[in-house]
């Protein structure tokens, strides 16, 4: 496990900030695509990108690499920013995203844009995807130190899909595959434990056969502690439940299901009216001014 | 006259029946051995789809996924990301019936290196009756880009396309038969992804041309209905098209100059498969009358296979009389 030091952590959150004004900025542009998901996981995959993946952005087939896989699709431009950080593409191409003729689908898609492993979108059909690779993998090479990482959102858990390869990841006791959760407890049509309730989460995980952590979601340190903590899991898969807040950093939007699948400009207008929306996300990220707390990122 | 390739003095009464599943456990246990990459995947329907072999020689290889087939497309999906070839099988009904969408999402958008195997393919299934006999599977094979779907027509074709697919860098899907396929061609008839073959070629004295293309497991019956013709004193000749997507177009456009007239004859829905692809070539390029031998938009029953072919139409009888139609 890698330690961070305090200035490594408040780099990463910085960081963090910066993939949520891209965020921000894109869906504006966009004018439509979703919000909370993205703004929700920036710390989980700066953290990624930017602490524990192995990965080379000049070389994004890079045999080697950990790979990582959104199950939850829609949330991608988080991805496309955090990839584009890292040095994948150019920041600048992020808005184009999903207009004609641009690399950065709706959706994410394999080939069109370096270092998406796969496309998706459609739920549930990630996490078997990243247990193919892991399975793969271990019939290589059953020393290798590859990771493959999946994130999944939790309204998605409601897939039977998922619930699939769980079970196939649990009996072949894939210790290479660390699935993390985004748990913000919103989905489109609400709250997660109104449409579909999910608890006991954490449970349902084990017996399956996983080994289960929860963490705070926005906590990099925390965060960091967990994936290093999966990664020695022994002959099990590993699931760290990340409770985050949808639209974490701009606070007139967090926890509010009805920014799921609206981009800044159409949301819902009883806090911010629409066309104030984009430019009050990014100054409440650029002044700190939104939920996240001074001593998150100072 | 039968093309030279074929099984010698084909007939009703001495051809022998073998299912064309067969021809895939031998064709996966063959690839397997050729190359390392090859895995394979099945939804408890090991021994039923004919992966038991395969499964036997290389348990490292083979992943029993339950029966989970919308987890089996995507994991196969993954696995083929990691540089394996992996083939997997179900009933057609299942895979890729139930999962359609994991099918086109995870394999075809990714242009992944899957290989779908449908099994109990048909209504010829029988006794199982409709809830087993896939026969829109073509169809909805077909309407997915980068797909490629092909239908063997016996045991040795079978073994060959698995081979074939084997070799191949893309998606694809194939059926297969649960009872006796007639087997009609040789382990020396050609097979190539995307080509049509003659296997039967009008006798040229007659003035009356009938063209009969066919794909799967009806390679039989057409080659007896075109021998029953040509006896009767109507040119017919038969074109199997084991792969209707590609469609082999330059083939089929030639065949129908030819002939003027054709049938289609399929073990599946008239609707969405090789009846219908021939059909829109045709009619964009060279508009020729078609009469579609298939099942007419009804689902299947319980019965011997046999006896369901003839009551859905698909039978020698029924390609003789829509061969007669389509010429008056």
């Amino acid at each position: 496990m890698q330690y961070l030091t305090s200035e490594e952590v408040r780099a990463l959150e910085r960081k963090a900030n910066i993939i949520r004004q891209s965020v921000i900025e894109m869906l504006t542009e966009a004018g439509s695509g979703h919000t909370a998901g993205p703004l929700g996981m920036a710390d989980i995959l700066t953290l990624l990108y930017f602490g524990i993946l192995k990965h080379d952005p000049e070389n994004p087939d890079w045999d080697e690499r950990d790979r990582l896989v959104l199950s939850n699709g829609h949330t991608c431009p988080v991805l496309y920013a955090a990839l584009a950080h890292a040095g994948y593409f150019s920041v600048d191409e992020l808005l184009t995203l999903r207009k004609f003729g641009s690399r950065l689908q709706g959706h994410p898609h394999r080939g069109t844009l370096p270092g998406i492993e796969t496309s998706s979108g459609p739920l549930g059909s990630g996490l078997s995807q990243a247990v193919g690779m892991a399975l793969a993998e271990r019939m290589d090479n059953p020393y290798s130190s590859k990771f493959f990482y999946c994130i999944t959102g939790d309204g998605e858990l409601n897939e039977g899909q998922i619930w699939e390869a769980l079970m196939l990841a649990g009996k072949e006791q894939l210790s290479n595959l660390i699935v993390i959760v985004d748990r913000n407890g919103i989905q489109i049509d609400g709250y997660t434990k109104n449409i579909m309730p999910l608890e006991p989460l954490a449970e349902k995980f084990e017996a399956f056969n996983f080994d289960v952590q929860e963490v705070d979601g926005h906590n990099i340190r925390s965060l960091n502690d967990a994936i290093g903590k999966a990664q020695a899991v022994y002959s099990q898969p590993s699931i760290i439940i990340a409770h985050t807040i949808a639209s974490k950093g701009v606070d007139v939007f967090e926890r509010d299901f009805r920014w799921h699948g609206n981009p800044p400009g159409k949301g819902p207008e009883d806090r911010v009216e629409k066309n104030k929306q984009a430019e009050v996300a990014l100054r409440k990220l650029r002044t700190l001014a939104g939920t996240i707390e001074a001593q998150d990122i100072s | 006259m039968f093309a030279h390739h074929l099984q010698p003095n084909l007939s009703i009464e001495t051809v022998e029946k073998t299912p064309t599943r067969v021809g895939y456990g031998e064709g996966l246990l063959e690839a397997g051995k050729r190359d390392s990459q090859v895995v394979a995947l099945c939804c408890d329907l090991t021994e039923s789809t004919r992966t038991n072999d395969f499964a036997e020689a290389f348990p490292e290889r083979f992943v029993q996924v339950g029966i989970a087939e919308q987890n089996m497309a995507s994991v196969a999906s993954g696995m083929a990301a990691m540089g394996k070839i992996p083939f997997i099988a179900s009933y057609a009904m299942f895979s890729p019936g139930r999962n359609w969408e994991q099918i086109r999402t995870t394999i075809a958008y990714n242009n992944s290196n899957v290989k779908i195997v449908g099994a109990h393919a048909g209504v010829s299934v029988g006794p199982d009756g409709a809830t087993h006999q896939a026969i829109e599977d073509m169809a909805i094979m077909r309407a997915i880009p980068n797909m490629i779907v092909i239908a063997p027509a016996d045991v040795h074709e079978a073994r060959k396309v698995t081979l074939a697919a084997a070799k191949h860098d893309g998606p694809i899907y194939f059926r297969l038969g649960r009872s006796g396929t007639p087997v009609v061609t040789t382990p020396e008839s050609p097979f190539e992804i995307g080509k049509a073959q003659r296997m039967y070629s009008r006798d040229e004295a007659h003035e009356q041309k009938v063209g009969i293309v066919v794909t799967g497991s009806l390679l039989f019956n057409a080659l007896m209905a075109a021998q029953e013709l040509n006896q009767a004193g109507i040119g017919a000749s038969v074109l199997h098209m084991p792969t209707i997507k590609p469609l082999d177009s330059e083939a089929l456009e030639a065949f129908a100059h030819e002939h003027g007239a054709l049938v289609t004859v399929e073990e599946h829905q008239i609707i969405g498969g090789l009846g219908s692809a021939v059909a829109e070539h045709l009619s964009e390029v060279h508009p020729t009358k078609i009469a579609r031998i298939g099942v007419r938009d009804m689902f299947g029953q319980s019965g011997e296979p046999e006896e369901l072919v003839v009551h859905y139409g698909m039978d020698i009888p029924s390609i003789v009389a829509a061969a007669h139609k389509v010429l008056n």
